[in-house]
């Protein structure tokens, strides 16, 4: 598997799109799983990547879609992207 | 200037409404579909529905933490594997490569044992009949023998005779702790003199010589101070018997008991909140033995062997039970069943446990009160009588734990065959450690006189 494969392969760690989607989601950050019963409080920010994260399993797609609407380096948003998905991966099983 | 809004790093604050308070705790997550990291469901289409599956590595970690709990604490342990908890071969093996003696309690078990290559000197040879074949072989083998009853006694001391070699032996004794219900059908009691009486007749025989005290105070034994009390009672016999007789007892075997965190009916707290840990029965134990033994030392006496023949604390948790759903129904009183492919021919335990029940993949929905009923067409077929489940469809799985303890010994062939168990190995690969029964199974002992034999009439 050559390098641009694995990162193309990469996106698809990020979060299961199928767990995500059954969350009820507020505008203003609640956050509802209805499998568990559990509810969550998410900020401006997790709430813009949790949304992208339920279609899109492509990081560089999720980073330049937030570079758009936040002021942020790709970089910086990468970074937090994928610490963010490991919170939701173990938060939303 | 930019219309960008500014870059926060992003938060995730779980709600806590139903946390912690005096009776409980928050379930850490509402389904299972993995053991220690191996995905079920595929275990489940390969090896077929209901399934034991056991965790090779919890199995390790208990009997590594029962020996650090105790070997940290008092100089010499021994663990005596409890044979009738679990005696699927590759279980015991796990166990004995762990260190642990085999703790039998019949022909049966001890022929087991010797068959896994456990040699007869790693062997204590409990309970009330003990053939005279089985013990002819336990004194030729060097097994620790606890005599029972007297027959018994004098049964090994005609076997030491005929052999013309002396036989150590150990005592079962029985009395009041004062936490437990005295267990005084097995061994010999202290408190009307039997013991001693036994310990005298073993002083005065030329083939036998005593060695080992044994008892057993109870099953699930919650109160950690019953052991300290058995370890007292148990220290000042030995102390008793030495300077009645002149043995010199090398071990305190303090037998089973310890609760496993499983819920037992009748309890109103979670295990969590009411099972001691193994440190705390060490802790408990060993220092009411450390007590009562001071004055050893200064008499040049070893400290005894302390022995555990712990089963149930070891292995209860190290083992799941899968079973689908196979239909559902509405009770009359509005309740809501389910009808689910192992019983209570599978789950002795669960007479008097509520089993943890989750299921293997999230189900949507709320969760409702449900009533879990066995495949068997007997009344007495629930496996609990009442726990809140979403609703659930044919061909659903569960999770019930922990089911380690007894259920692979007092499992049934009734009505249902019984099905494979399968171990999830330190290195994540799974064996088959016993094969799914068949009809074959059921009829391969049989035979039929040939008058029985078809056609049968249809003459009513």
């Amino acid at each position: 598997m050559d390098k641009n494969q694995a990162a193309s392969d990469q996106p698809s760690a990020l979060a299961k799109p199928e767990v995500l989607m059954r969350l009820a989601l507020s505008d203003n950050g609640f956050v509802f799983d209805p499998v568990t019963g559990n509810s969550f409080t998410v900020n401006g920010t997790g709430l813009a990547i949790l949304r992208r994260l339920q279609h899109e399993t492509d990081l560089a797609r999720i980073v330049a879609s937030l570079c758009t609407e936040f002021d942020v380096v790709p970089l910086a948003a990468e970074r937090d992207v994928i610490e963010f998905a490991n919170l939701l991966r173990n938060a939303f099983k | 200037m930019s219309q960008r809004s500014p870059w926060v790093k992003p938060v995730l604050t779980p709600h806590r409404p139903g946390g912690m308070n005096k009776f409980g705790a928050l379930r850490p997550q509402l389904h299972q579909s993995e053991l220690d990291g191996v995905a079920i469901a595929p275990l489940l289409e390969q090896y077929g529905s209901p399934l034991f599956i056991v965790s090779e590595g919890r199995l390790r970690d208990n009997a590594r933490h029962l020996r650090r709990a105790f070997s940290t604490r008092w100089p010499k342990v021994r663990h005596g594997w409890s044979y009738k908890t679990n005696y699927l071969g590759a279980v015991c093996s796990v166990l004995h490569q762990e260190g642990a003696w085999a703790e039998v309690v019949s022909e049966l078990e001890y022929r087991k044992a010797r068959t896994l290559g456990v040699p007869g000197s790693r062997i204590i040879f409990n309970g009330p009949w003990k053939p005279a074949a089985a013990l002819e072989q336990a004194v030729l083998e060097g097994a620790a023998i606890h005599l029972d009853h007297l027959d018994e006694l004098f049964a090994v001391e005609q076997i030491a005779q005929r052999l013309g070699r002396q036989v150590p032996v150990g005592l079962r004794l029985n009395f009041d702790t004062g936490y437990t219900e005295p267990w005084s059908r097995f061994g010999f009691n202290i408190e009307a003199g039997a013991a001693m009486d036994a310990a005298r007749r073993i002083g005065t025989s030329q083939w036998l010589q005593l060695t080992g005290l044994h008892s057993h105070i109870g099953t699930f034994v919650l109160d950690v101070r019953a052991y300290a009390q058995q370890a007292r009672i148990m220290a000042e016999f030995m102390e008793a018997a030495e300077c009645e007789t002149g043995c010199r007892i090398e071990y305190l075997d303090i037998g089973g008991g310890f609760a496993s965190r499983n819920a037992l009916q009748g309890l109103y707290l979670p295990p969590d909140q009411v099972v001691p840990g193994f440190e705390q029965y060490a802790e408990a134990i060993v220092d009411a033995l450390s007590e009562a033994t001071r004055g050893r030392a200064a008499l040049g006496k070893p400290l005894p062997v302390l022995v555990l023949e712990t089963g149930r604390a070891v292995v209860d948790d190290a083992e799941v039970l899968v079973t689908r759903v196979v239909g559902g129904k509405r009770l009359p009183d509005g309740r809501r069943a389910a009808i689910l492919d192992a019983g209570v021919n599978l789950l002795f335990t669960a007479y008097w446990y509520n089993h943890d029940v989750r299921p293997l993949q999230p189900l949507e929905g709320l969760a409702e009160e449900t009533v879990l009923f066995g495949p068997l067409c007997m009344n007495i077929d629930t496996v609990r009588a009442s726990v809140m489940l979403p609703p659930l469809n044919v061909g659903d799985a569960l999770v019930v734990s922990p089911v380690g303890a007894y259920n692979n010994t007092q499992w049934m062939q009734f009505i249902q065959s019984r099905p494979a168990v399968v171990m999830v190995m330190g290195d994540g690969s799974v064996e088959p450690i016993r094969q799914a029964e068949s009809l074959q199974t059921l009829t391969e002992l049989e035979r039929m006189p040939n008058a029985l034999r078809p056609p049968f009439s249809d003459a009513m």
